[in-house]
């Protein structure tokens, strides 16, 4: 494995690296707006990738799915909530209270163990993406933290969005991606949560006068 | 397969209707009819699967045995009876003033395609479409607990949509490792993630990866079916949604999300050879028992209580899975079955309750039994139930899982009975002060429903004294299916 690895898989780990660089970037990205757009160059890197596996492996069916990242997580997505955020009127939204350098080592943790965690499946693998695997776990875990430390509704669902890409990776790097059928279904669900979202947002907004998670928490265990 | 699209077909046509014409009075007559078809096409469905065997149709996407057939007609069953319910429910509601038209439009629509998402999980044969399904079946829910629009119910709205997500997202990463497994032994393509392709080649799946897929697979259904400590969104979204919602929550979602987990788990079973997957059960089983339990004398709201309630059985009925074996997995169909009756029925008459008093909160609802002796009766025998007296159906299924524990997983038993103990005393002196004492009370403008409940609570108390023996024959198939 020393040896010079075939230009795509070099093309393909380069592209892993920067999603992942991309998956920190958000954990620690403040502004809503620029959460947005990381976002999509996530997408873009996860369709080029995708892609390249196609033209690596000959998987015809693997260009369809990086046209529908495309449509979907590059233009579509990212489209949807440039207009969310126009329409709630959030776009300086800057988030106070993220610890960044706790925040970063937690990341890096996780990181660690993701790769662990891969190692022994990655073994297994035969795709010439094997080595990215761990990569995506660790998008996937990164995105969950983003999740678990965000207070505003709107950074919360791109994390979320962020872990599907994270999980999108993991399918093409171990397999070559799912049967059509399924990656269709998952587009739908993706694309259908976005749109009631969008709805349960303007809800939250006549509420509370805020998309704030804050007021979100007064339902107790036990009461 | 006729029988099959009109199965999942009703309730998808059903819920375009109801979205043209939901704002109609008629529009609830329309959600009981479509209901009605659905559940014909089930027991048809139903009575081809007895006669035929297994069956698998659609180019190998769906798939009918005796463990998927019996909770496909319970299914409908209860999308039925609740629909029927939420007719005199929803109305009174909406005379009370906490819903609009347009919100009834998206009520009915949603409850059809609600169903019909359910239906889907159970009756496909892809794990990928299955995880599709169960995913689908969160995001038409997700409006229907934030329908009232008050700040609780968006609250529990969000975290159900949140805590789910994130749950069945790593359903998906397990989804993906098991089809990275298989398709190193069926090869690429849609082959391999059909769970009839899967069962028959799972002694040669790698162990390794399937040890790891099962567990993100069970951390991630096992978030919707509540199983402690990934339970926190299913008392909220309970008490908060409206209460038909709330029943098929408890009597239907729980019950297919365990499926999943149960179909999941005889795979895994399959390849490793080792009790894994089922001690990984048992131990969340335990807990969710236990940790419910102790958390249903805290409870004030009625939903909540019942809610609480549902935890501790799905616990209960992921333990009996867990331990396996013929009679261990017999009493956990059928705890499955009585429960999602019980349940519902208890949710039925508990949203009554709470419309004649106004309050969800237990102490000041009182006195059920002076301004409706039907609905008194109906949610003492209900509560009773559910509790496990005899000569109920609950009974009779939780003393099957308790004699198989004591034989199999004798140190499981204390906790068990303890538990059992600790709900009973939680539950039975709650209801009691609501039913009994002095009414506060009030009539309600219409008639409540009350038929679903009694309908209900008569099949548990036959399922309790006797089982038809075709049903017996399903669970005991089923049984020896999961192994």
């Amino acid at each position: 494995m020393t040896s010079v690895l075939p230009l795509n898989a070099q093309l393909i780990n380069l592209l892993a690296a920067i999603l992942l660089l991309l998956a920190f970037a958000m954990l620690t990205q403040r502004r809503v707006i620029s959460l947005v757009n990381l976002f999509a160059a996530q997408g873009l890197a996860l369709a080029i990738s995708t892609a390249i596996v196609a033209f690596g492996t000959r998987q015809p069916h693997l260009y369809a799915s990086a046209g529908l990242t495309l449509l979907l997580k590059v233009a579509l997505l990212p489209w949807l909530l440039h207009r969310l955020i126009r329409k709630l009127d959030v776009k300086w939204d800057v988030e106070g209270l993220i610890n960044v350098p706790t925040t970063m080592l937690i990341g890096i943790v996780l990181v660690v163990f993701s790769f662990n965690l891969a190692y022994p499946i990655s073994q297994l693998a035969s795709t010439v993406t094997r080595a990215t695997l761990g990569i995506a776990m660790a998008s996937v875990m990164l995105s969950f933290l983003m999740m678990i430390t965000r207070r505003k509704a709107l950074p919360q669902v791109i994390g979320f969005l962020a872990m599907e890409n994270g999980l999108f990776f993991a399918a093409t790097s171990a397999t070559y991606g799912m049967p059509m059928v399924v990656e269709l279904g998952i587009a739908l669900d993706v694309l259908v949560g976005m749109l009631i979202l969008g709805v349960f947002f303007f809800q939250i907004r006549e509420q509370f006068d805020s998309l704030d998670l804050k007021h979100l928490e007064k339902l107790k265990e036990g009461e | 397969m006729l029988e099959l699209v009109a199965v999942l077909g009703f309730p998808l046509v059903g819920a375009a209707l109801l979205a043209l014409i939901g704002e109609r009075r008629q529009a609830s007559v329309v959600n009981v009819a479509v209901s009605l078809l659905t559940f014909l096409a089930a027991v048809a469905l139903t009575l081809r699967v007895i006669v035929d065997g297994p069956l698998l149709v659609l180019d190998r996407q769906f798939f009918v045995d005796s463990f998927n057939v019996f909770l496909v007609a319970l299914t409908a069953f209860v999308g039925l009876t609740t629909a029927i319910f939420s007719r005199p429910y929803m109305q009174i509601e909406q005379e009370h003033g906490r819903l609009t038209v347009g919100r009834l439009r998206l009520y009915h629509s949603m409850y059809q395609l609600f169903n019909c998402t359910m239906l889907v999980a159970l009756l496909t044969n892809n794990m990928g479409i299955l995880w599709v399904a169960m995913e689908a079946a969160t995001l038409t829910t997700v409006l229907l607990v934030s329908l009232y629009r008050t700040p609780a119910s968006l609250e529990a709205a969000w975290k159900y949509f949140i805590l789910c997500g994130v749950g069945i997202a790593q359903a998906l990463f397990g989804t993906i490792l098991l089809y990275f497994a298989a398709e190193q032994v069926l090869g690429a393509g849609g082959g391999a993630l059909l769970w009839t392709e899967l069962d028959r080649v799972k002694g040669n799946l790698e162990p390794t990866v399937l040890s790891i897929a099962f567990v993100f697979l069970l951390v991630g259904y096992g978030t919707k079916v509540g199983l402690v400590p990934l339970h926190n969104w299913l008392p909220d979204a309970h008490a908060e949604g409206p209460t038909p919602v709330s029943a098929v929550l408890s009597g239907l979602l729980l019950n297919v999300a365990l499926y999943a987990v149960v179909r999941c788990k005889v795979l895994v079973e399959g390849s490793l050879h080792s009790s894994f997957a089922s001690q990984l059960m048992m131990g969340f089983g335990l807990l969710s028992v236990v940790v419910a339990a102790l958390l249903l004398s805290r409870q004030k709201d009625v939903k909540r209580l019942f809610a609480y309630s549902s935890i501790e059985h799905m616990g209960i009925i992921t333990f009996a899975f867990g331990m396996g074996g013929a009679i261990a997995n017999f009493a956990a169909l059928l705890h499955m079955t009585v429960h999602s009756l019980t349940k519902s029925a208890i949710f039925f008459a508990v949203g009554h309750a709470a419309q004649m008093s106004g309050t969800q909160v237990m102490d000041e609802i009182r006195g059920l039994i002076m301004t409706s002796p039907l609905l008194g009766w109906g949610l003492v025998l209900g509560t009773l139930a559910i509790l496990g007296m005899p000569p109920f159906g609950v009974f009779a299924s939780e003393f099957l899982i308790l004699i198989t524990a004591m034989r199999e997983q004798p140190w499981a038993t204390p906790f068990l009975l303890a538990a059992l103990g600790l709900a009973f005393a939680a539950v039975f002196s709650r209801v009691q002060a609501m039913v009994f004492g002095e009414a506060t009370s009030q009539r309600l403008p219409l008639r409540p429903a009350m038929l679903p409940v009694f309908m209900h609570l008569v099949l548990v108390l036959m399922l309790g004294l006797w089982i038809p023996p075709f049903l017996a024959d399903w669970y005991r198939q089923a049984a020896r299916l999961i192994g």
